[in-house]
């Protein structure tokens, strides 16, 4: 038995770790369950835990199988690495179609979560460029499926939080690219119509949007919109990459009362100098949290929540104010405060989080104003028809889960019983 | 650039071969024991840009075969790297208990190694160029109740790559002995259970690579290592018998 913590760092239960190395020999290894796949653990509650139980690691599945360089075909093993498919495709001229905010999530994971981008409006969820799932379950069966083969188990896998079974192998459709560089633009808003409005404007003409907000402004909002979109034939300034890490765990959140002001007034101004048009690298501008590796240590030894919540656009306006209101008045939030608006899509898995209307997230150290402070902000969101993303969950009433995710019966009978999570236990009852 | 991996599923072997797939579109030449774990990395290797791959039939102890098996590499066009990295962390209570096992342990960690070493260095001394690269230990540094048998033979490997360097001195021969510490692969699945903190393996095989490419003759990695040995090599006995290392 070994400790282990997902992104929060809101505990680090014990697990019995079962690493994973040959996806002909996964079957095997099933047979200590039940438990759960565990990729990066980069989901930040219970979907990536089974506490006191086994956890499958698939770090070890991580080998590319094949590319197809004329149709952007990629097959491989679920454990690995997005970033490694961009820095290996994106000089070939192919590129995942959707990256969440960050890189380092395996394939699987992505799947499981069906993990959405700063692209949503143009390219959906990772889960629409999914043509192939190898699914290995707790009996020893193996079973391909897709969108056109077994649909109906392949929506349950999307956004499945990997309770159907072990996905093993993947192919994907890669898109074709236009090399690293994206024409960015960052405007400076005041107030959420104003925040609507750049958002309409910007979805016919920019692939990726997405909005950082001073979460201490309430609905006085202000706020930097980021654009980009690729820079046919344009080159940036040579980017090198550079990480740091936070070296340890400060006794104390760093993230608290006396500095979420005057960082965000500060990252406010800043911002607002660098507003205009740029030829950025993708990297900094997708992913600008993996420059700072661990930075989940900073809210200190507690860990932290993160909320994120999407609610439809006819209720969004009121319902995005009144959370932010709710937010500024308890004092708590974050450093990175985000807002987006989703298109209308239809979902790709039977619990995708992404729907139409606009999506809400910021951490918040753990502290004793939070319950309350959750229970009012789901207040907003169920009344509103909204939901919560169960990547960033760990606290989430069954209740709400229940009422916000009608398909969780549908769900329910492509479950596999070898399965189980912190997560499923918490919301589902096993 | 061609490469001849002894061992190519070791977890080291395969992180370096993807960095020399990506970096340089090498030619592969495999030898594994697993043959159906080695296609898979074959397989890996082609889509992460390796020029060509190839798997070799498994001979690990029989001189000729080894002997055989290098003219064949070398008569299909010059080996540039020749990485040996097949091993096996053998349990040290079992080797005690098990002559039989003790044995085998001698002879996959310490005598196949030399064996496949010497076969190439026949051919580089030739060509007089060519880079011979052995996965040794920090446990061969110094014997320890915890791992003698396994550190004898990661000794015996980098006293042979110590002898082999003063022989190709000043020729266009390298010799590498990569000295990783306790790496996260396969191989050590049962000291991470045990709660043993691990070196991620694409960090030592980025070290690894990078030493193969300057020539270094002695590679610690990660480089603490180099200083921790350092130390433990020069504990006076009659301190070092009292702990329990």
């Amino acid at each position: 038995m070994r400790p282990v913590s997902s992104w929060g760092r809101l505990g680090a239960p014990p697990h019995d770790i079962v690493e994973l190395t040959d996806r002909d020999r996964v079957a095997a290894s099933l047979r200590h369950g039940p438990g759960i796949a565990y990729g990066m653990g980069r989901s930040y509650g219970d979907a990536c835990l089974n506490p006191g139980g086994v956890l499958w690691r698939t770090a070890g599945l991580d080998r590319l199988v094949s590319f197809d360089g004329a149709t952007g075909r990629l097959v491989c093993e679920a454990g690995v690495v997005l970033r490694d498919i961009q820095k290996l495709m994106i000089p070939r001229g192919w590129s995942l179609p959707v990256v969440p905010g960050t890189q380092f999530v395996t394939v699987g994971g992505a799947i499981a979560n069906d993990v959405h981008g700063k692209n949503h409006h143009v390219a959906g969820s990772f889960g629409e460029h999914v043509r192939r799932l190898r699914l290995v379950r707790s009996d020893g069966e193996t079973i391909e499926c897709g969108p056109d083969l077994r649909p109906d188990l392949f929506a349950a896998t999307v956004a499945g939080l990997g309770l159907t079974g072990i996905i093993v192998q993947v192919e994907l459709q890669l898109r074709a690219g236009n090399g690293p560089w994206l024409e960015a633009e960052t405007i400076s808003f005041g107030g959420l119509a104003d925040f609507f409005a750049l958002s309409d404007e910007s979805e016919a003409g920019w692939e990726h949007t997405v909005s950082w907000i001073d979460c201490t402004s309430g609905s006085e909002l202000r706020g930097l919109f980021m654009r980009a979109r690729p820079a046919a034939g344009r080159i940036g300034r040579p980017w090198r990459e550079r990480s740091r890490r936070v070296p340890f765990t400060p006794p104390v959140s760093m993230v608290n009362r006396l500095s979420l002001r005057p960082f965000n007034t500060l990252y406010h101004a800043l911002g607002r100098r660098r507003t205009g048009v740029q030829v950025v690298h993708y990297e900094p501008f997708l992913y600008p949290l993996d420059s700072v590796l661990e930075w989940n240590r900073l809210y200190g030894p507690m860990g932290f929540f993160q909320y994120q919540s999407v609610v439809p656009r006819a209720a969004g306006l009121g319902a995005t104010r009144d959370m932010l209101d709710a937010i500024a008045r308890s004092g708590e939030g974050s450093f990175l405060a985000v807002l987006k608006t989703f298109a209308e899509r239809p979902p790709a898995g039977l619990l995708s989080f992404p729907r139409e209307g606009v999506t809400l997230a910021l951490d918040f150290r753990h502290s004793r104003a939070l319950p309350q402070l959750f229970a009012r902000l789901d207040d907003i969101v169920r009344a509103a028809g909204g939901r919560l993303y169960p990547a960033k969950d760990a606290r989430m009433p069954r209740a709400l889960y229940e009422a916000t995710y009608p398909d969780l019966p549908a769900f329910a009978a492509h479950r596999d019983p070898g399965m189980s999570s912190g997560m499923s236990r918490r919301l589902m009852g096993r | 650039m061609k490469i001849v991996v002894i061992g190519a599923t070791s977890g080291i072997a395969e992180h370096c071969c993807r960095l020399w797939a990506a970096e340089d579109g090498a030619d592969f030449v495999l030898m594994a024991r697993d043959t159906a774990k080695a296609e898979k990395i074959a397989a890996d290797l082609e889509v992460r840009g390796a020029r060509s791959t190839s798997l070799a039939k498994a001979e690990f102890f029989d001189p000729a075969a080894i002997e055989a098996f290098a003219e064949a590499a070398v008569a299909a066009g010059a080996v540039d790297v020749v990485l040996i990295a097949h091993g096996w962390l053998s349990d040290q209570q079992s080797c005690q208990d098990d002559l039989a096992l003790c044995r085998e342990s001698l002879e996959v960690n310490a005598v196949s190694p030399v064996l496949f070493a010497e076969a190439f260095a026949a051919h580089f001394a030739r060509a007089n160029r060519g880079t011979i690269a052995i996965i040794g230990s920090v446990a061969g540094d110094r014997g320890r109740k915890a791992n003698y048998t396994y550190g004898a033979c990661k000794g015996l490997i980098g006293r042979y790559a110590e002898g082999m360097q003063h022989r190709f001195a000043g020729s266009g021969v390298k010799i590498v002995l990569i000295k990783p510490g306790p790496t996260d692969t396969p191989m050590t699945a049962s000291q991470k259970a045990a709660g043993r903190k691990l070196a991620p393996v694409a960090q030592v095989a980025r070290e690894t690579v990078d030493g193969i490419r300057r020539g270094r003759p002695m590679v610690y990695t990660p480089l603490l290592w180099w200083p921790i040995m350092l130390i433990v090599r020069h504990i006076p006995r009659f301190v070092f018998n009292r702990l329990s290392i």
